[in-house]
């Protein structure tokens, strides 16, 4: 069926297909064949953009790394949280991540607890269980002893409640004012699940989505606790590790679970993107059936900011077949801190790459990707 | 959240799509501006026009305050952020907002200290906490924000903070509203009237839309319920043959509007004789600038802009897309020389701009199911 659109720009099928004329039909083609092209990278400096998750940072990667980079399998493995390396039969999920956040320490957790958590957790949805980790601290000339010493405590007890050893590690520091205090770059390995078998291409019309919980705490956390702007709530980040989550997906629902993710920066909505990108599918979100602490409504309510593409550091996205689906939320919600896992919604057909929102007033919204760091707006 | 989510209630707003189905016209076409940014978010946020009749369209007007910036005066805010020393300060969704030569957000990739703040009074507090650092704040809003930069302004002034100063973008919202109804080819049958603006004028300024123009006006608030309620009070002015000003939003619009935020508007600010909008063009008295008593901290005086005008190209037709005549298909550069990326017309700036959607979502069929 084809489809028609209003002048206010909000396209719906308001009407007879005789009344689509060839030009609008012709520009429309001129238009998918210009979006279906690998972006190019042609900016000429990086901006904040470019390291938000959104648009700028696909272009980022797929206009210049995979490229320069890639294997040859394109952009579905290069978008993924870890690679695969099979070595004399042994399957491994190999990922790499790096830590950069202002102020280093907030409610609920530190940069040192979110680093351990971040790269188990790229390990965990790609269907591996994380065995170890190397650490690599920047530290800034000037920093309190006393900070890098509870960081390194952090790091150790997160480390030994997911289960990993922290195997190698390096350390610089760079002149004040080069760094925020510190970063941390990591890399992780894990031994791939025999149970496990998570591609976006394995995703099929009808399948469920699963979310692991309430979306949006660790990124207004980090606002708030930035103290930009005089707000107060108690909102605490979610850092968790996620493969005790992801192990009881497996265990109930084994191959039914056709796709994990982790819904870390441009929150639940960029992922959820991602995906129906990389299998040519839809979802359809239902607003009312997501997850979120009245804290951060709130807070992004005053804010102007959509917590969907909020950044969490605990919660997992998976794709499930819809006759598991049941079972498999049941698992997740025994699991601790997982105990307000919902199903948000399905996969469909069309309209093939994008995500649509079932508003709870009875509407629907595109849930587009952004194109760089949500914005407040001013009306 | 309460008193909000009884604005958002999705069984009163299934009673009152039914009331708008039950007023309007079998057969007759029926096409509704709403004039404001703001209003344009709440539909896309909540799919209003979902629960809409399939007769019943809305046309997003001028009233978004980011997108009708033009190109020269982003040219000359960048201008200002890259002189040595100044810290530029402006609300967020103004950083993406593209010029002749990129945007505030690659201004700051390229060195100049452009920060994000939620109020001009972030910006005074930056000037007073950086006293050896010129302090700028990118001033933009209909009525709705211009209130509080001038009394941020005033407070300066008072204090004598020598290291502030604005650049002022502030524009008013009768003067494009007049421009797009002298238009004879106007395919609009009322108006959703901007709740926030009201707020401040109240809202007797919108009364010549009726008076001169036949056309009726309700004044708005800005959640579903609001505009769906608005949208049905329009519908019954139609079928009743009326045609005046109504205000839906009396929880916040008072009807003479806010006299002390008028009273320092007028203290600060005085009407340009004509201001350049993004994809309509020069538009007389519609723009704000600092009085002659504030002018030491109007920013274009202190630091002198290139000033220089960056015309839309003239095949952009934004002015016809925001008067309903033109869908965004038919602008003669749309998908082509004006893209969400390379934006040229207003419509195509903000992800919520007529063209912009269209552009993202043009091929999304969805069916419709009966109101």
């Amino acid at each position: 069926m084809a489809p028609r659109v209003t002048s206010s720009g909000r396209p719906s099928l308001r009407g007879r297909e005789d009344e689509i004329s060839s030009r609008e039909q012709r520009i429309l083609g001129i238009i998918e064949t210009a979006r279906a092209k690998r972006p190019r990278f042609r900016d000429e400096r990086i901006t904040m953009a470019h390291g938000a998750g959104g648009k700028a940072t696909q272009t980022l990667i797929e206009g210049l790394l995979v490229p320069a980079l890639g294997s040859g399998e394109g952009t579905l493995e290069a978008m993924a949280d870890a690679g695969t390396v099979t070595i004399e039969g042994l399957g491994l999920a190999l990922t790499t991540d790096s830590f950069v956040v202002r102020p280093i320490r907030f409610p609920g957790g530190s940069i040192g607890e979110l680093a351990v958590n971040g790269t188990v957790n790229d390990l965990a949805v790609a269907g591996a269980r994380p065995v170890a980790l190397t650490l690599s601290l920047i530290l800034e000339e000037g920093l309190d002893a006393d900070v890098l010493r509870g960081e390194v405590e952090a790091i150790a007890r997160a480390a030994d409640e997911a289960g990993v050893e922290v195997v190698a590690g390096d350390t610089k520091v760079v002149e004040r004012g080069h760094a925020d205090d510190m970063y941390i770059c990591t890399a992780g390995l894990g031994r791939l699940d025999g149970r496990a078998s998570l591609s976006p291409a394995r995703l099929e019309p009808g399948d469920r989505i699963l979310l692991s919980g309430p979306v949006g705490d660790h990124g207004m956390a980090i606002m708030l606790a930035r103290g930009e702007f005089e707000l107060d709530a108690p909102i605490v980040s979610d850092t968790r590790p996620l493969w005790p989550p992801v192990d009881a997906l497996l265990e109930t629902a084994g191959p039914a679970v056709r796709c994990v993710r982790d819904a870390t920066r441009g929150g639940v909505a960029s992922v959820l993107n991602e995906l129906a990108r990389a299998s040519q599918v839809a979802m359809v979100v239902r607003e009312d059936a997501v997850p979120i602490d009245p804290a951060v409504a709130g807070a992004a309510e005053l804010l102007g900011i959509d917590p969907l593409y909020v950044a969490n550091e605990g919660k997992l996205v998976a794709a499930v077949a819809p006759d598991r689906a049941e079972a498999a939320l049941a698992a997740l919600r025994a699991v601790p801190g997982c105990e307000d896992a919902a199903d948000i919604g399905e996969v469909r057909t069309e309209p093939p790459g994008m995500v649509l929102m079932q508003t709870a007033f009875g509407g629907r919204r595109v849930m587009d990707r952004l194109v760089g760091d949500p914005l407040p707006r001013i009306c | 959240m309460r008193f909000v989510d009884e604005f958002r209630d999705p069984d009163l707003g299934r009673v009152v799509a039914g009331e708008i189905l039950a007023s309007v016209e079998p057969g007759r076409h029926y096409k509704v501006m709403e004039v404001c940014g703001g209003h344009t978010h709440s539909i896309y946020k909540y799919g209003v026009d979902d629960l809409l009749p399939a007769n019943v369209e809305l046309v997003h007007g001028p009233g978004c305050p980011v997108c009708v910036i033009p190109m020269g005066r982003v040219d000359d805010g960048i201008a200002l952020a890259h002189e040595p020393g100044v810290i530029f300060t402006c609300f967020g969704d103004m950083m993406r907002v593209p010029g002749s030569r990129g945007s505030l957000l690659e201004a700051k990739a390229a060195g100049a200290d452009v920060r994000m703040v939620y109020s001009p009074l972030d910006a005074l507090r930056i000037a007073k906490a950086n006293p050896d650092r010129e302090v700028v704040f990118y001033a933009i809003g209909f009525e709705t924000t211009a209130p509080s930069t001038a009394l941020t302004l005033m407070r300066a002034k008072a204090e004598g903070v020598p290291n502030f100063s604005v650049m002022c973008n502030h524009v008013t919202i009768v003067p494009p509203l007049r421009a797009l109804l002298e238009s004879p080819d106007l395919r609009l049958d009322g108006f959703i009237g901007p709740g926030h603006v009201c707020t401040v004028v109240g809202a007797r300024p919108l009364r010549f839309i009726p008076a001169q123009y036949g056309k009726p006006v309700v004044v708005a608030g800005f959640e579903p319920l609001d505009i769906l309620q608005a949208i049905h009070m329009i519908l019954v002015q139609l079928a009743e043959g009326r045609c005046e000003v109504e205000n839906q939003y009396t929880r916040v619009v008072p009807v003479n509007g806010n006299r002390r935020a008028l009273e320092v508007m007028a203290e600060v600010f005085e009407l340009r004789p004509h201001f350049e909008w993004r994809g309509l063009g020069f538009i007389s008295q519609s723009g704000l600038k600092l009085s002659p008593a504030y002018a030491e901290l109007d920013a274009e005086l202190r630091f002198g802009v290139p000033g220089v005008r960056v015309a839309d190209p003239k095949a952009c037709q934004c002015g016809e897309v925001l008067k309903g005549v033109i869908k965004p298909w038919e602008c003669k550069v749309f998908g082509t020389a004006c893209t969400p990326e390379r934006p040229i017309g207003t419509c195509m700036v903000s992800s919520e701009g007529a063209c912009a959607a269209y552009y993202n979502f043009g091929r999304f069929a969805r069916e419709r199911e009966v109101v």
